[in-house]
């Protein structure tokens, strides 16, 4: 049974700088999936490169057997990868309503649509007509939520979806989690909060410096083996994987 | 006194109209693309000249006639979108990026180009395009001034060409993938909007919007091929003076301008142009943002 | 520990500096071995396209190294035309000393121009700097005492010997050449000069630096202005007649840009090299009028598209030839 999404010895580079040092990284149908790491351990290079937003190497990406590596964005996006960035990055110049409906623009089918996402977050239906920046942290998440849905992905990237808000907006976003996966939606989410993301994924891999420094399931690793692989300090007991 | 100063307004109005339709497209590839435009001028007047063209190859069918640039004008709208979809397509596409050199120095080039190509093929004596007297029709308002029909059309199209720009930015979905790519490229893109095909559309339209100016102005006086620049830098002025991101703002800037450089051709015509060139700098100078900017994000 | 040297010129461009001073030195000798009969026209031509260059160089300086882009330096090109003119005529100074002064002017008046050009950006501030040359065009168009539209002649030689007065100029345009290139090269080798690169790589970190941005951006329209002034000085010094209609054309920048771009921006020998291939185009095809114009447009575009370094830069990145060093290399 192939990954849904698979890369092997992935690297990336901004430039001259290299960001990536060859990840080898795997996700199947219907699992939820952490990334965690410091700053600039490349968790974002990573899903830019998944998105076609940074060029990559043809091979080093492979989405349902195929390769994807380098395509641009929107070739990406049509064939089911949907991203919701980090820092929510919603269009200013656009409406609640507006901007969810650009999630459409890929033309997939499937069970989204305008209705649904209001269903999902009713908050979203009463403040259709405002502007997206008139919103409050956790509603502006909720729209870049939705606008990735719009989209019908196969798989669902979500880039740091707790970052600066407080803990209960993050507790109201995740509880939205159920119901998004309910379909059979595959989830990769970048997390920062570490105690967050060993609760909701099955499996997760941390990253460091452009490594995977640690992978594993996510109820089987210790905090102690975390925090090393997080902050790569060396190895004073036994290694990871169970 | 007063009426000649009502009649200047009134002229810097109308004159205003016209500049208002050389700066829509100049104010949409800005908007969409931070393009700058510098041969706007120059593909206005090619706009003039291959209606001028078009009209004395045609000649035949309707002399003379009003009628016939108006029949010709979907043709020539048609093809002003396709010139300005490929060129963005196949030549504008690969300068633009966060270094404006050299989109700045490809439309200069296509400026000094399409310059050149029209003295080679018109010469440089002015021509002007036939409208059995369309141009000189006059009508009376109350009051008892006399207005000319032309004029009040050119006003009329770019009232029309000013709300429908804003309505199609607002209620379409090509306006919204305008404002997205506007906002934000890559999240854009990422929404799956391909960037180049939508600036190709924005180019499209502003090379339909550089084309009605184009035969009004070669209706409403002569036109001759280095007559360009004058025209870049008046559009230029009134997007400026109406304020970035709003073509509401465009509109008005444009009706100042006119009525500025109206007012400075009262004092004294050598100083025309030069009086409207002067009220821009100084509202550059103490406004620079424009009259009604647009707050975007 | 290895220890890391920094070095400024490498051995081609050392050489090259030693070909450059024995052109110089050769070029001011054609007074006395060029032929009789072509001698002054060889001087005539030598002095135009000492003006382009320096023009060319400015225009570069502006935008290639201060990112910059203006299409309106044709303003202090004039403004030091008619400076220098006003000067000999009116004041009675002499005009070879009215140049540098012209220039001097040129630069001065850069600084409250600075003030409404700096208010927009990118795009807008290069028509923005155009509209301000039309208002310099306009201004003088209607100055009756300097002729008005129909423009005026430099009446301050009328004493003096045609052969004299030729020599003269031809030297002054070279030593203004040397000098503008000696000013580009010290500038851009100096702190300022790095601070300009930094400014022109990234405008945030060059300021959390601590680099004073809007003053090195003055600093380098007000350079920039001074070598428009003294190219536009030196042309009319030779020309002896002047209209606004020319002295104010937006042509001489968009010649400059075609120089620069041909032969590659953001290098000091890029406007060299390309002033030399414009001086060839203008020898060969000139004489096409309408068709050689378009034809240096569509290079400028293809060159644009295709070479982004220009070609000087082109053959820099491949064989890495450096006349003026302005980089570091860490070895």
């Amino acid at each position: 049974m192939t990954a849904l999404l698979q890369t092997q010895g992935l690297t990336a580079f901004y430039g001259d700088a290299q960001a990536l040092f060859g990840i080898d990284f795997q996700v199947d149908q219907g699992e939820m999936v952490a990334i965690i790491g410091a700053n600039g351990a490349g968790k974002s290079t990573f899903m830019k490169a998944v998105t076609g937003l940074v060029k990559v190497q043809p091979s080093h990406i492979l989405w349902q057997g195929r390769a994807i590596g380098g395509l641009p964005a929107y070739e990406i996006v049509k064939r089911g990868i949907a991203l919701v960035p980090e820092g929510r990055r919603l269009f200013p110049s656009l409406s609640v309503e507006e901007n969810l409906l650009m999630g459409a623009c890929a033309e997939r089918t499937g069970v989204w649509n305008l209705s649904r996402v209001y269903q999902l977050f009713p908050i979203l239906q009463e403040k259709r007509l405002q502007a997206s920046t008139s919103l409050s942290g956790g509603q502006q998440q909720m729209v870049a939520i939705g606008r990735a849905l719009m989209s019908n992905p196969a798989l669902l990237l979500c880039d740091e979806l707790s970052l600066g808000l407080a803990p209960i907006v993050i507790k109201e976003i995740y509880s939205a989690m159920p119901r998004i996966c309910a379909e059979g939606m595959t989830v990769v989410m970048v997390e920062q909060d570490v105690s967050k993301a060993r609760e909701v994924s099955s499996r997760l891999y941390c990253f460091q410096e452009g490594t995977v420094s640690l992978q594993g399931v996510s109820s089987t690793l210790t905090t102690e083996q975390i925090s090393q692989a997080y902050f790569g300090l060396p190895d004073k007991q036994e290694a990871a994987q169970p | 006194m007063m009426d000649t100063l009502m009649q200047t307004l009134v002229q810097g109005v109308l004159l205003g109209g016209l500049y208002c339709l050389f700066a829509l497209g100049l104010s949409l590839m800005y908007g969409v693309m931070r393009l700058t435009n510098t041969a706007q001028g120059d593909f206005i007047l090619l706009g003039s000249f291959s209606a001028v063209a078009c009209i004395a190859a045609l000649n035949w069918l309707a002399p003379d006639s009003p009628w016939l640039p108006l029949l010709l004008s979907p043709l020539l709208l048609l093809i002003a979108f396709g010139v300005g979809f490929v060129l963005q397509r196949q030549v504008l596409n690969r300068v633009l990026g966060k270094d404006p050199l050299p989109s700045l120095v490809v439309t200069f080039g296509l400026s000094i180009v399409i310059q050149n190509l029209l003295l080679e093929f018109f010469s440089a004596d002015p021509r002007s395009i036939e409208t059995g007297g369309l141009n000189i029709a006059s009508v009376q308002l109350p009051g008892g001034w006399a207005v000319g029909v032309l004029p009040l059309l050119v006003l009329g199209l770019a009232l029309a060409a000013t709300y429908g720009l804003q309505w199609m930015f607002d209620h379409t979905a090509l306006g919204r993938s305008f404002r997205a790519v506007s906002d934000d490229l890559e999240i854009a893109q990422l929404m799956g909007l391909n960037a180049k095909r939508v600036y190709a559309y924005a180019t499209g339209i502003s090379f339909m919007l550089i084309t009605v100016a184009g035969v009004l102005q070669g209706m409403r006086t002569t036109v001759s091929p280095s007559d360009g620049p004058m025209l870049l830098l008046f559009a230029f002025e009134s997007v400026i003076i109406g304020g970035m991101g709003s073509f509401k703002g465009t509109l008005i800037g444009a009706l100042l301008l006119g009525v500025t450089q109206q007012m400075g051709f009262l004092f004294d015509p050598g100083w025309g142009i030069w009086f409207g060139h002067s009220v821009f700098l100084l509202l550059l100078l103490v406004r620079p943002q424009g009259l009604f900017p647009k707050t975007v994000g | 520990m290895t220890a890391f040297t920094v070095t400024r010129s490498n051995r081609s461009s050392r050489s090259a500096m030693w070909v450059a001073v024995v052109l110089v030195i050769a070029a001011a000798t054609i007074p006395f071995w060029a032929p009789e009969d072509n001698r002054s026209a060889w001087m005539r031509e030598f002095v135009e396209i000492a003006c382009y260059l320096v023009f060319a160089l400015m225009w570069n300086l502006l935008a290639g190294y201060g990112g910059m882009v203006s299409i309106g330096q044709q303003a202090f090109f004039g403004f030091g035309g008619y400076a220098m003119l006003m000067l000999s005529n009116f004041a009675g100074i002499n005009p070879f000393v009215a140049v540098p002064v012209a220039a001097l002017c040129a630069g001065l008046i850069a600084v409250p121009v600075s003030f409404i050009a700096f208010r927009l950006q990118g795009g807008y501030f290069a028509i923005g700097t155009w509209v301000i040359a039309e208002v310099f065009r306009l201004s003088f168009a209607n100055m009756s005492m300097v002729g008005g539209g129909s423009g005026t002649s430099l009446t301050a030689f009328n004493g003096i010997s045609k052969g004299v007065r030729e020599q003269t100029t031809f030297w002054m345009a070279l030593a203004g050449m040397v000098a503008a290139v000696l000013l580009v090269y010290l500038f851009l080798r100096s702190k300022r000069g790095l601070a300009l690169m930094a400014i022109r790589d990234n405008e945030v970190a060059a300021e959390s630096q601590g680099i004073a941005v809007q003053r090195t951006k003055l600093a380098v329209y007000v350079v920039a202005g001074l070598g428009a002034g003294l190219a536009g000085a030196m042309y009319y010094l030779s020309n002896l007649r002047i209209t606004p209609d020319a002295a104010f054309s937006v042509n001489w920048t968009a010649f400059a840009i075609f120089m620069v771009v041909i032969g590659g921006i953001g290098r000091i020998e890029g406007p060299i090299v390309g002033a030399l291939i414009f001086w060839v185009l203008n020898k060969f095809f000139s004489d096409y009028g309408s068709w050689y114009l378009m034809g240096l447009g569509l290079l400028a575009i293809i060159v644009t598209i295709y070479f982004k370094q220009g070609l000087w830069g082109y053959t820099q990145q491949r064989w890495g030839w450096a006349l003026f060093p302005t980089q570091r290399r860490l070895d």
